[in-house]
């Protein structure tokens, strides 16, 4: 083979994929470089934004206990959306795991089915049976006499986290339910066989081996918990920001956009260090039963 | 008294009966084989022993006890999957060491016990290894470790052999058999392999469509099957159409231009089932021309047609100079090497 042949091959792949990479190139990486400069530059009231290099932003977030209240809240209220759906989901992947063919396939629509309706729809179902006084299952409870005054859901932690738990819990249930396609069908039977009560095959032959399957589902949930926009802006309303409503907010009501993208940038990398950091410790503590 | 015994077992799935009226008594120390091919009901009945499946019919006694009003977990049985079954997530000795924890065993003793079992299938020194780090003859092991480490009283083995390679399968064979007859632990083998159920066991029990076929030693079924099910499936065999003619006394069995005294209590068409091996070339007997013939190192194999109907022809390979591809020959085999059963429809 030529030398001019061996180059043309050598750049035959790059030729390959140029088309995507820059797509790749031009709607992610100069977006968000660009978003990362913004964070940057000077903003008033009426001069608007000055393109200078200046740590203001940066110096805001870090001393103003507004911000640091905010990203507190937005991950308090991802982790416990991860642990409510890693509470609920892994066991209900668990159930559906075992069901006979028929009812299996029918319930694995019953549980995907929500990811065919947008996210707005869903969380304003859940506004529409807890909102306020006029809310379906506060009116029921109320004229029943259960309650006197309307469950607490909008504008609360509890209803994020509720509505943000309904709209992951595919994500946790999809993650659990490989796992348990790479168990042995026989392994329940062969713990039995060895004197396993059903309490300790779960918890020590069914656990160990779904809890990667559950750790990859909550590193899922969690990162589009901390991110999600819709279900806080729905539910939180302006009187629970999280950083996503947030940076939403200093872009299109403030208008103070390095502010806005300081705190979006903050957030991206706040969550992939996380997600890197927990993905990089489940590798390791899993690597028997990820081989 | 039968150590183990199952009388008239039965298994209903909906309308479809999976085994049917399985009656077997098993001595202690004995070694078993489920012998049949797929879906012939042999692995129903090892779940069934087991307890992972209720008989829908009969009864399952250990020791005189009824076993199956006894959940799974307290029959106390050592089970081999064909899987193996591997907790993947635990090392070989903890694989092992979990029936004993589950048996509240103290640990020093759980711990020299765990020791002994691995030693004894040739795993020393691989207790920290995890089995998807293990060959599957080594996974293979840890599972008979795991299996007889809580001393069963009966060992259930579901094909345990069959995803090894043939060399490793032989050599597993072999051990399987040295470890049961040293423990003595009455062993129940379910497997298609016929092989593997000769060299292995003490007792066969042939299945076929969920019914017992025969139940005898790996001697008795092979030279005195039962059945046309039990002769072809044990080994390759010649079914030869005959009759039986009562007209020249004393009544006489032919099959084609071979004929011998008729046995006792048979008439009309009767089909007569020679082995290959038993099978030899004379000057008298059923016409036959060879077709093929295949050197096979001690053994000669021919394929020849005969008057019957194609038959095979195994020879020693001793130094005689044998017939050559073509040949007319004569096929002769003595009366006691053949089983003669009435044939069916005809």
């Amino acid at each position: 083979m030529s030398a001019a042949a061996e180059e043309g091959s050598a750049r035959t792949p790059w030729a390959l994929t140029a088309p995507a990479l820059m797509l790749f190139v031009g709607v992610l990486l100069i977006p968000l470089a660009m978003t990362v400069m913004l964070s940057f530059h000077d903003w008033g009231q009426y001069k608007g934004i000055e393109p200078v290099f200046i740590l203001k932003n940066w110096r805001e977030i870090a001393t103003d206990p507004y911000y640091a209240e905010m990203f507190w809240r937005t991950f308090r209220i991802a982790i416990l959306t991860t642990l409510l759906t890693a509470l609920l989901g892994a066991p209900e992947a668990y159930i559906l795991n075992r069901m006979s063919g028929r009812w299996k396939s029918f319930f694995l629509l019953v549980i995907l089915g929500p990811l065919l309706i947008s996210v707005v729809a869903r969380t304003l179902g859940w506004a529409l049976l807890f909102g306020g006084n006029n809310g379906l299952v506060n009116k029921l409870l109320m004229s029943l006499g259960v309650i006197r005054s309307p469950i607490p859901f909008m504008f609360t932690e509890t209803g994020v986290v509720v509505a943000l738990a309904h709209v992951m819990m595919p994500f946790m249930v999809l993650s659990v339910w490989a796992a348990l396609q790479r168990l042995d069908p026989q392994i329940e039977n062969a713990a039995m066989s060895l004197g396993a009560g059903p309490v300790t095959i779960i918890r020590r032959i069914i656990m160990p081996q779904i809890m990667p399957g559950v750790l990859s589902g909550a590193i899922i949930v969690f990162s589009l918990s901390a991110s999600a926009f819709a279900t806080p802006a729905i539910i939180g309303g302006r009187r629970l920001k999280v950083a996503a409503t947030l940076a939403y907010d200093e872009f299109l009501n403030t208008l103070n956009w390095p502010l806005g993208a300081a705190v979006a940038t903050l957030l991206l990398v706040a969550l992939v260090l996380i997600v890197v950091g927990s993905n990089a410790l489940i590798e390791r503590r899993y690597a028997e039963v990820f081989r | 008294m039968a150590y183990l015994e199952l009388d008239r077992v039965a298994k209903q799935f909906g309308a479809q009966t999976v085994v049917d009226d399985f009656s077997l008594s098993v001595g202690k120390g004995e070694f078993i084989s489920f012998l049949g091919p797929s879906g012939c009901g042999k692995t129903t009945t090892l779940q069934m022993i087991a307890g992972f499946l209720d008989p829908t019919r009969g009864a399952i006694r250990l020791e005189g006890k009824d076993l199956t009003a006894i959940h799974p977990a307290k029959r106390g049985l050592g089970i081999v999957f064909q899987s193996y079954a591997l907790f993947p997530h635990m090392t070989a000795a903890e694989n092992v060491a979990f029936g004993l924890e589950m048996r509240n065993v103290p640990r020093n003793e759980r711990a020299e016990r765990v020791r002994a079992a691995l030693a004894m299938v040739g795993l020393a020194g691989f207790e920290d290894r995890h089995p998807r780090r293990m060959s599957g003859g080594q996974q293979q092991r840890v599972a008979l470790a795991r299996a007889l480490v809580i001393k069963p009283s009966v060992l259930l083995l579901d094909e345990p052999l069959s995803n090894l390679d043939a060399k490793l399968r032989e050599e597993m064979q072999i051990e399987l058999r040295q470890i049961q007859r040293t423990i003595g632990t009455t062993t129940i083998l379910v497997t298609h392999d016929q092989n593997e159920a000769m060299s292995l066991s003490d007792r066969i029990v042939v299945m076929s469509q969920g019914k017992i076929e025969q139940i005898g030693t790996p001697q008795e079924t092979y030279e005195r099957p039962a059945s046309a099910f039990v002769s072809q499936f044990l080994g390759k065999t010649n079914d030869f159409a005959g009759t039986i003619d009562r007209t020249v006394a004393p009544t006489q069995l032919v099959a084609g231009s071979w004929r011998a005294p008729a046995p006792a209590g048979l008439g009309g068409p009767v089909t007569v089932s020679v082995r290959p091996e038993r099978i030899g070339f004379g000057d008298a007997g059923l016409g036959a021309k060879i077709i093929t013939r295949i050197f096979q190192g001690n053994h000669w194999l021919f394929q020849c047609e005969s008057e019957c109907g194609p038959a095979i022809v195994i020879r020693q390979n001793d130094g005689q100079t044998q017939p050559a591809e073509g040949d007319a020959v004569r096929l002769t085999w003595r009366p006691e090497d053949m089983s003669v059963r009435a044939r069916a429809g005809a």
